[in-house]
């Protein structure tokens, strides 16, 4: 299967004699020695290993390069360990072939080997095969771009359980060494291992690979090591070359379902062609009549306004169907094809703290099983509850420190389109026009609850684009931001940081004293997280992300999100602080004196992200007006005499502000740390979804990097206000460092920001950082975004058949002259902003009454501890009341 | 709080010139941030000294692991851990591997030995430069030095193969080798006024032509060593101040051939026999190896100070040595024509280039 010709630079020692040997499975090749060489070169014959399929995914190929020393026991220089997968793809090469590194677990990288592998596929048609050879990976949870979503089947998750190799007994008299490489290849093993049993559920699925497949090692310690990974199952299709994978697409499911496993185990994954003829034939016919049975008027009935009640019940009603017969339709994907996506409801969490020493079979998989279903059980009804039968950007983690686990998961309840859902799809739906049915860019904004049953208190306004729907005034969701959103100005990375002191404690104690400060702390990272929105004036997050991380003597949680200001969303309101004791003359000063800063922050920061609010237009296409401000004031005084500012809702935009009520020195802690976040450089933009919300004229350059930190505190004195000044200027500093680095760049943009806290011992915290530059052309900004509006609102007004793949056709006609993404709109809301342009500041001021959260819901529970032992606590994160 | 680690990684090796520069110069961490400070940086991008102390720190680790493969810079383009661009590649290389003109100075003509290494902190002392710079600019010379010394080939183009130099600094390295070979004096007092431009162009000249490769390019050390048949040889040329006859002869065809010409003509006459023995002895001297390194030392003496102290325009040089030269031509007694040749062309170049004040 494969020969190493030659290896260069290994090894400290002046001259060795180097000699690798290759290992799969249980057999070892050795080639020969290399006498005294820094470059040997071996041009090997080929070894060949003959192996099952199952084994090809699961092992890895291992490379060990031997010091051949005569007088002691051979030395290994390093390991390189290759996985064979790839190879195993249908459409891929069958050859791997260049330098790998070699790797010495305790010295790093000593040298490179060169190495060709050749993998030669025999079929074997037996149907009870346990290998998914062909199911592809991606880590993206978008599909990717040469790739076309054909069918999104759903979510798969797989979890594997082994015992750790450094709680063996075996590992007090071995080798710190021999200890890693057991570790190392236990490890390679169980991947394959996972990656093979996730692939097996996609072919049941009749999918043909897994995107934004999410896999994650949690080290338990004495419970053993856990392998555990999510998806979403879809069936791809090349973009360059539709036609290979019709048959499958096409193929009535009956024949499938009576045995799924009878799918030819061959190299050729999902592309069979032992579906009769005949329905192969007669694709084309098929495709018509299923789109038929999709029913289609639930688009037409979309554009009425006012009257979605029973539509939206009847919408539920078709989807729940398609999405019945899923355990649970849960995806992990955070980008969807146009269309896919109809409404989002908010952010469902849900976290529960085990105990891993009441494991009681920690050797198998089950308990583990059962906790994870748990809590995907209590997301699913969280997604119910705000009238939502889906749940997407779906994620899950854990945070272990000694034998407590906190599991979390978290995801957007979402209404999705079930054509997509639907097996033996026509693949020509995706093509088909959905336009006329969404209005643009605020579609997915509309709340999928009415207002008379909103699942928690929740403030809804009439939807700013289209005036037919409700939307909620702020908008939180784990995913990226739809493609055809439109957007007021920038987006900008939001951190809400927070740590909070614990006492040591063992076991059960520990994780009652963990369950107890959780809902303090998600309560606060919340708050933290719509001030620090609120500040920057905008009023929704994508791609909310809430880690929390436990320690010996702390617990720290970390919300990481985009915000961005959505054109359909009512516009936000400012931040009032009040004081306590009203009395006092110096302490009032001081309050005003805090709210003319954060005053002046908010007029900043929208400055600085270019948010100014959405001036509605209605003709834009064909009248190049090149001072925009000029226009937008003529537009108004048009717009007043237009009857339908009868419909406004005026009353609000006026209650709409946010009091933070200082009534301890805590409180006033939190609003000085409010204040504190810098924003970035100029030239500089930062996000956490995959790309930046308003910029869309990316260059090549590109530069991804890691970036880690781990600070020590001092043991003394050590409150929870000194702690979260030490956590907050740990992820500030690094963040300016990170601009400062990269400031060759500008204008650049960092995407995908990634933080990761961790607590290696008692006064450590590390913060790891991994994020994409991207630097993007200034000049072409305004081009790009006018051809953005200028899309939307030609697929607004005509039902034409242009494709959203080949949005540059469009480019060539397009007027620049349009500043921000309009909106394609009939009723304009003109007078209302008028108001709240003008002397919004002061507005908010005289009119902020209460206290108003978006669209999270909050819903604690505490249960009993449970007789088993394993202490539990859920607490859904939707926000706090 | 105090920091424990504080690393970045990037996909491409990122690279501050800036910084490079100043872990050339040999600055410790601490000096180079007080630099960059100074240099207003943190108003212009609005860090603060603790980032620019993180980012230094990196900085120095990144150029810190570097330097091993700088120092066989054809490893920094095979290796698979650092993932530079080819232009920075090269960057990093030519920056390493350039000198200080005053360091440089100091050391040409030494012995690249353990010995002149351990007067690098009095090189230090007096030319103003780090010794930690000053031993990196030591240590290149030496390794170049120790590379090509013993190989084939053209010597410029050897520097360039294995050190990937650019070709003004590879002959910069060429001329150094040679000098270190060859040991030439060029610390005395009457030579301080030549630049290490003046040596290296002297040392491409009798590369190309005084050496074994200038005859035959089929030998090792063909361009580092001087080709002593040729050296032996010069002893023949004692002639031209030996025989009366013949040096008359000589100064009345230059003075024929100059006379309203140069402006110093009268200072020519008077000086011809002097110029025409000193430049003539110090050909024949070249047999023996301490005559050789004193080379420039006995050119300046011999015929650059005469000159100089007469007020010779260098034009006036020049016309009187490309006639010098020529008018052996028209000596019928004399039979090294070639020789002559090859001495002279060399050294009419080298003496106007040392011609200066």
């Amino acid at each position: 299967m494969e020969g190493p010709p030659s290896s260069r630079g290994c090894t400290s020692s002046p001259t060795p004699s180097a000699r690798p040997q290759v290992k799969f499975g249980n057999t070892t090749f050795k080639t020969d020695v290399y006498l005294k060489s820094l470059n040997p070169h071996w041009n090997s014959e080929w070894f060949k290993f003959e192996v099952d399929d199952e084994d090809l995914q699961d092992e890895p190929l291992q490379i060990t390069v031997l010091d051949h020393d005569t007088y002691s026991a051979n030395d290994a220089i390093g390991k390189v360990y290759i996985d064979i997968d790839p190879l195993l793809y249908s459409e891929a090469a069958t050859v791997i072939s260049g330098w790998f590194p070699i790797y010495d677990t305790i010295h790093g990288i000593r040298g490179e080997i060169n190495v060709v592998v050749k993998v030669d596929l025999f079929n074997d048609l037996n149907r009870f095969r346990q290998s998914s050879c062909g199911v592809k990976f991606f880590c993206t949870t978008s599909i990717p771009k040469c790739y076309r979503a054909v069918v999104i089947h759903g979510f798969v998750e797989e979890l594997v359980v082994n015992e750790d190799p450094e709680y063996q007994w075996i590992d007090r008299i071995r080798t710190p060494r021999a200890s890693n490489e057991a570790r190392q290849r236990l490890i390679s093993l169980m991947s394959g291992e996972l990656q093979r049993k996730i692939g097996l559920k996609v072919l049941e699925m009749r999918g043909n690979a897994v995107v934004g497949y999410l896999q994650c090692f949690d080290l338990e310690g004495e419970s053993g090591l856990v392998v555990r990974a999510i998806g979403t199952a879809c069936t791809l299709d090349t973009l360059t070359n539709p036609a290979t994978f019709l048959p499958t697409c096409h193929s009535p499911s009956k024949e499938m379902k009576e045995s799924p496993l009878a799918h030819p185990a061959n190299s050729h994954g999902c592309r069979s062609t032992h579906n009769s003829p005949i329905h192969t034939a007669c694709g084309s016919r098929l495709t018509q009549n299923l789109s038929v049975s999709v029913p289609t008027l639930i688009y037409t009935g979309m554009g009425s306004a006012g009257k979605d009640g029973p539509f939206k019940a009847l919408l539920r009603q078709q989807t729940q169907s398609a999405l019945e017969q899923r355990e649970f339709p849960f995806f992990t994907l955070t980008a969807f094809p146009p269309g896919f996506l109809i409404h989002v409801g908010g952010v469902v969490s849900a976290r529960s703290v085990k105990l891993l020493d009441r494991i009681h079979n920690p050797d198998e998989p089950e308990t583990r099983d059962a906790w994870w279903a748990e809590i995907r059980q209590e997301i699913k009804s969280h997604a119910k509850a705000l009238g939502c039968h889906a749940v997407v950007g779906y994620s899950e983690s854990t945070s272990i420190c000694e034998e407590v686990c906190i599991l979390s998961a978290s995801g957007t309840a979402a209404v999705l389109n079930p054509r997509f859902l639907q097996d033996g799809v026509l693949e020509g739906c995706l093509e088909q026009r959905l336009g006329e049915s969404q209005p643009p860019g605020c579609g997915f904004c509309h709340t999928p609850y009415d207002e008379v049953n909103t699942p928690f208190p929740a403030h809804l306004a009439l939807c700013c684009c289209c005036r037919r729907q409700k939307v909620p005034d702020v908008l939180l969701t784990t995913i990226d931001l739809p493609a055809q959103a439109a957007v007021v100005g920038k987006g900008c990375l939001i951190q809400a940081r927070l740590c909070r002191l614990k006492k040591k404690a063992q076991a059960e104690t520990n994780a009652t004293a963990i369950s107890n400060l959780l809902p303090f702390m998600e309560y606060e990272l919340h708050t933290q997280l719509m001030n620090k929105l609120k500040l920057k004036g905008m009023n929704a997050l994508f791609g909310l992300r809430i880690q929390i991380t436990v320690g010996e003597n702390m617990v720290m949680g970390l919300a990481s999100a985009t915000g961005v200001y959505l054109a359909a969303l009512p516009m936000p309101g400012g931040i009032q602080i009040a004081g306590k004791t009203p009395g006092d003359g110096s302490y009032e000063q001081h309050v005003s004196h805090m709210q003319r800063k954060i005053n002046d922050t908010i007029a900043k920061n929208k400055e600085l992200y270019e948010i100014s609010p959405p001036e509605v237009v209605e003709e834009v296409v064909g009248s190049p007006i090149p001072e925009p401000r000029q226009r937008s004031r003529l537009l108004r005084s048009q717009s007043e005499s237009s009857d339908e500012a009868a419909e406004l809702d005026l009353s609000h935009g006026k209650k709409d502000a946010f009091v933070l009520e200082i009534d301890d020195t805590d409180a006033m802690e939190d609003v000085h740390s409010l204040l504190t976040d810098v924003p970035p450089p100029p030239g500089f933009y930062s996000c956490n979804t995959e790309i930046m919300p308003g910029i869309n004229n990316w260059t090549s350059e590109i530069q991804m990097f890691t970036s880690v930190r781990v600070i020590r505190l001092s043991s003394l004195n050590l409150t929870n206000q000194v702690l979260n000044k030490n956590f907050n200027d740990l992820c500030e500093n690094l963040l300016k460092s990170l601009y400062f680095k990269l400031r060759s760049m500008i204008p650049c943009c960092l995407c995908h920001v990634n933080f990761t806290v961790s607590l290696p011992e008692d006064e450590l915290i590390q913060v790891t950082v991994t994020a994409v530059a991207i630097t993007f052309d200034k000049n072409q900004a305004l081009q790009t975004t006018s051809t953005h509006t200028e899309k939307s609102l030609q697929r607004g007004s005509s039902d034409n058949e242009e494709l959203l793949q080949f949005p540059l056709e469009l480019c060539s006609d397009s007027l620049p002259s349009h500043p921000f993404p309009a909106v394609k709109a009939t009723s304009v809301d003109d007078s209302s902003f008028a108001d709240r342009c003008g002397g919004w500041i002061e507005l908010i001021k005289l009119k902020a009454q209460s206290i108003r959260r978006g669209s999270m819901k909050t819903s604690r529970r505490l249960l009993p501890p449970r007789p088993r032992g394993s202490q539990r606590l859920i607490l859904v994160s939707r926000g706090e009341s | 709080m105090t920091s424990e680690l504080d690393i970045f990684v990037g996909n491409t090796t990122l690279i501050d010139e800036d910084v490079y520069r100043l872990w050339l110069d040999g600055y410790s961490v601490s000096d180079a941030v007080a630099l960059r400070v100074r240099s207003g940086i943190l108003e212009q991008t609005g860090a603060t000294a603790g980032v620019l102390q993180s980012d230094t720190m990196d900085h120095y680790r990144t150029f810190h692991m570097l330097e091993r493969l700088l120092h066989a810079p054809t490893k920094l383009l095979h290796q698979l851990i650092f993932q530079i661009p080819p232009s920075r590649q090269a960057l990093l290389i030519e920056r390493y591997y350039t000198f200080d003109e005053a360091f440089v100075r100091e050391v040409l003509g030494k012995k690249l030995s353990k010995g002149t290494k351990k007067d690098l902190d009095d090189i230090s002392t007096k030319t103003g430069i780090t010794l930690k710079s000053c031993r990196r600019q030591f240590d290149n010379f030496k390794r170049v030095f120790k590379v090509v010394e013993e190989m084939r080939g053209s010597l410029v183009d050897n520097i360039q193969q294995h050190f990937l130099l650019s070709d003004r600094l590879a002959r910069d390295y060429a001329a150094i080798v040679f000098f270190a070979n060859n040991r030439f004096e060029t610390g005395k007092k009457k030579l301080q006024y030549l630049s290490f431009g003046d040596f290296a162009f002297c040392a491409e000249l009798m590369i190309q032509n005084w050496t074994l490769g200038a005859v035959d390019s089929q030998v090792d050390d063909m361009d580092v060593d001087l080709d002593k048949e040729f050296l032996q040889d010069l002893k023949e040329l004692k002639v031209l101040v030996a025989d009366k006859d013949l040096l008359d002869l000589h100064k009345s065809l230059v003075c024929t051939a100059l006379r309203g010409k140069i402006g110093v003509f009268s200072e020519m006459e008077t000086n011809f026999k002097n110029l025409s023995r000193g430049l003539v002895n110090v050909a024949a001297k070249l047999t023996h190896n301490k005559d050789v390194r004193d080379l420039f030392v006995d050119l300046v003496e011999k015929f650059v100070e005469p000159c100089r102290s007469d007020h010779w325009p260098l034009n006036d040089v020049r016309l009187f040595l490309n006639q010098y030269s020529a008018s052996v031509h028209s000596l019928d007694g004399f039979r090294h024509q070639a020789l002559w040749e090859r001495y002279m062309g060399t050294l009419c170049g080298c003496l106007l280039r040392l011609y200066h004040d």
